[in-house]
């Protein structure tokens, strides 16, 4: 594809900002044109998640872009991360748009938090409220506990165990550990830690949730062409894929034949592998979307680096870890480094292919990114070249 | 004046109990232990024993049974009958009047010094019951303590503090909520192709007919998965709860809270539909085990 990441830009990562999501946006907007070596005034597209609380035009406001002629929004949750760059992408590659800026801003701690129950998602006069409304009325309210009634049919059906899915915890925290930027700097657990970590949705514990985080994403869309001129290695956009399957809903899709596999991140896959000619071997660096850990098990499975109900084994030894098979979440993922919506994760990836992650792995050549999983998702294969 | 006033009145009413000799005179044995346990290297007792342990030496040992005057056995009895099930101690107050010596033989008497209540607390309603005791060398007072427990009855479970979420429901859902609300579980079932189906929709997924009925299930399946809720509150419900999702014998699954302690759940679990009205308008299915 056409296209390429050249700019990314964040605010701090905090629980408790300060300030207005709109000021997030605006912040993060505009570092990530600095490092992309633009102005305002070359951007003449913005793209975001249709949660994001910031209008196109205000955060074009704030920025003082002169005009739009591409805005767009994905829906379903952290589902549409890597969907905001194939927009982008999409736009800059059919000439719609030249610059595009994808962004996602929230006080999503000190705010309205998304690991309470959101009861104005169970009552909207929509299809989602009707779907909802055979579950949130049920007691089933929380992302923890859509994720743990997957989770606990999936160790039935494996034998994965929680301290399994601790494993990705705890590998996400040793690399926050040492990540300046992360929340959980300094601060790694043991599979112990975990394992005494309350209950927060059986089989889900606490330190299987991601966090709830205040702060903002941007990411600069342009051409190859005009990539060439930009001031950092480029982060070309290998792939893009979105996908949704048979009977999906958004976070209960409950009434499959199976429901220990995310088969629209196998929808995703196929595209991922078909438009970049790549494989799962040739991934340098995963960035896996972690908001609750038993889903990375089934990404890995999904996205085809182990067969069906073998992860646990294919993490077992350490596979995760910067100096294992598929070093995954260097940054510390979002149960270590910040809950963004997944958009941290892509500004992991182009750093990866820069070399100037805080955890850098070696000759990273091919960077895999999903975006949130349970829910219609999104994925990218960005490449070094 | 309630039960318990009543009682408390009768019990305060027998004044003083009998004096309840120790097991054993003051001995140095037991003191050197005592010291022992509590860190205390001190040689300052050769000749007399620590005050602190004036109820060291009356201390029924561990197969102890209360006498039948012991004005706090009474009263706790009454409070357990008035459904106050539990206990904390809330003060103890000791005062010593003078040093024990090595040999002197000390005896326990006690009594009930108020019962005031009922009163609201953290724990849950309860009374405070203030005892005396008080122990003897002879007829000499040597030393006494004020003791206070909270006999409480736990409370329960904190309440919901929201009312249930209640479902969004339009003309492709109404029938399912008709149907609880009448002790029925339907599901839906397309008139054209006889497909069963949930949750509904407008369009048969398999012969897309808009001609959606419905039949009313058996009510009967197993545990397919499931979750313990714990954190953090859900309105309308007490925390931990269970939320099954259960295969119909018809071959469909439902999502319901499943009355059930937690750790007596698991997958394959067989369950029956139940109903609970929640007022004239909703009532909710909810699962029970069978």
């Amino acid at each position: 594809m056409d296209a390429a990441i050249v700019g990314i830009g964040a605010t701090e990562f905090s629980k408790d900002s300060g300030r207005s999501e709109l000021q997030l946006a605006a912040e993060a907007v505009k570092d990530a044109l600095a490092d992309a070596g633009l102005r305002p005034s070359d951007v003449d597209g913005l793209t975001t998640f249709t949660m994001d609380a910031n209008a196109e035009v205000a955060v074009a406001r704030e920025l003082g872009i002169p005009s739009l002629s591409f805005f767009s929004r994905v829906g379903y949750g952290g589902g549409a991360a890597c969907a905001t760059v194939q927009q982008a992408a999409m736009a800059v590659a059919t000439g719609m748009a030249s610059v595009v800026v994808c962004y996602r801003a929230f006080n999503e701690r000190s705010g309205s938090r998304f690991g309470r129950v959101q009861t104005a998602a169970a009552t909207a006069p929509t299809s989602g409220g009707l779907d909802n409304s055979w579950h949130y009325p049920m007691g089933l309210g929380t992302p923890a506990a859509s994720v743990a009634m997957f989770a606990r049919r999936y160790m039935h059906t494996y034998g994965a165990t929680s301290e399994d899915f601790g494993r990705v915890a705890v590998a996400d925290r040793r690399h926050a550990a040492t990540n300046p930027k992360a929340w959980f700097y300094n601060r790694p657990i043991t599979l112990e830690d975990h394992q005494s970590s309350r209950w927060i949705a059986e089989p889900l514990r606490l330190l299987d949730c991601c966090q709830e985080s205040d702060g903002a994403v941007a990411l600069v869309v342009t051409s190859l062409e005009r990539a060439a001129d930009l001031p950092h290695p480029v982060a070309r956009v290998a792939a893009a894929a979105q996908g949704s399957a048979s009977d999906q809903f958004t976070m209960n899709s409950y009434y499959r034949e199976d429901l220990t596999g995310l088969p629209e991140m196998g929808v995703v896959a196929e595209q991922l592998w078909r438009q970049s000619g790549l494989g799962p071997s040739d991934m340098s660096v995963a960035v896996l979307y972690d908001h609750f850990t038993p889903f990375v098990l089934v990404q890995l499975e999904e996205l085809g680096f182990c067969p069906r109900g073998e992860a646990r084994h294919f993490i077992a030894d350490g596979a995760l870890e910067l100096d294992g098979r598929l070093p995954t979440n260097p940054h510390g993922g979002q149960l270590g480094e910040a809950y963004i919506h997944g958009m941290n994760g892509i500004a992991e990836a182009v750093r990866q292919l820069r070399g100037t992650a805080a955890n850098q792995v070696s000759s990273a050549e091919n960077v895999l990114v999903t975006a949130g999983t349970g829910v219609p998702t999104s994925a990218l294969v960005l490449a070094a070249t | 004046m309630t039960d318990v006033e009543a009682a408390a009145r009768q019990v305060m009413g027998w004044g003083e109990s009998a004096r309840r000799p120790g097991r054993d005179p003051v001995n140095l044995p037991m003191v050197r232990n005592w010291l022992e346990a509590l860190g205390d290297a001190s040689s300052a007792y050769a000749e007399e024993a620590p005050p602190a342990m004036a109820q060291v030496w009356t201390m029924g040992g561990l197969h102890h049974t209360r006498a039948d005057d012991d004005p706090l056995g009474a009263m706790l009895a009454v409070l357990d009958e008035a459904g106050y099930t539990s206990i904390v101690a809330t003060d103890c107050e000791q005062t010593y009047h003078r040093y024990l010596r090595y040999g002197e033989e000390v005896a326990l008497a006690a009594r009930l010094e108020s019962v005031v209540g009922p009163k609201r607390t953290a724990l849950g309603e309860g009374w405070f019951v203030t005892t005396r005791n008080i122990w003897y060398v002879g007829d000499e007072p040597v030393a006494e303590m004020m003791f206070r427990v909270l006999k409480f009855a736990p409370a329960p479970a904190e309440p919901p503090v929201e009312p249930l979420i209640r479902p969004v429901v339009n003309r492709d859902t109404a029938y399912f909520w008709e149907g609880t609300a009448r002790g029925e579980l339907r599901i839906q079932r397309c008139e054209a192709c006889g497909e069963l189906r949930h949750p509904p929709g407008p369009m048969c997924p398999s012969c897309n007919e808009t001609k959606p009925g419905w039949l009313v299930a058996s009510g009967l399946g197993e545990v397919y998965s499931y979750v313990v809720h714990h954190h953090p509150p859900v309105p309308g419900r007490t925390l931990p709860f269970v939320v099954a999702l259960v295969e119909l014998d018809e071959g469909v699954r439902l999502m319901a809270e499943l009355d059930a302690p937690p750790d007596e759940v698991h997958i394959g679990l067989p369950v029956r539909i139940a109903f609970a009205a929640v007022d004239d308008e909703l009532t909710m299915p909810v699962w029970r085990r069978r």
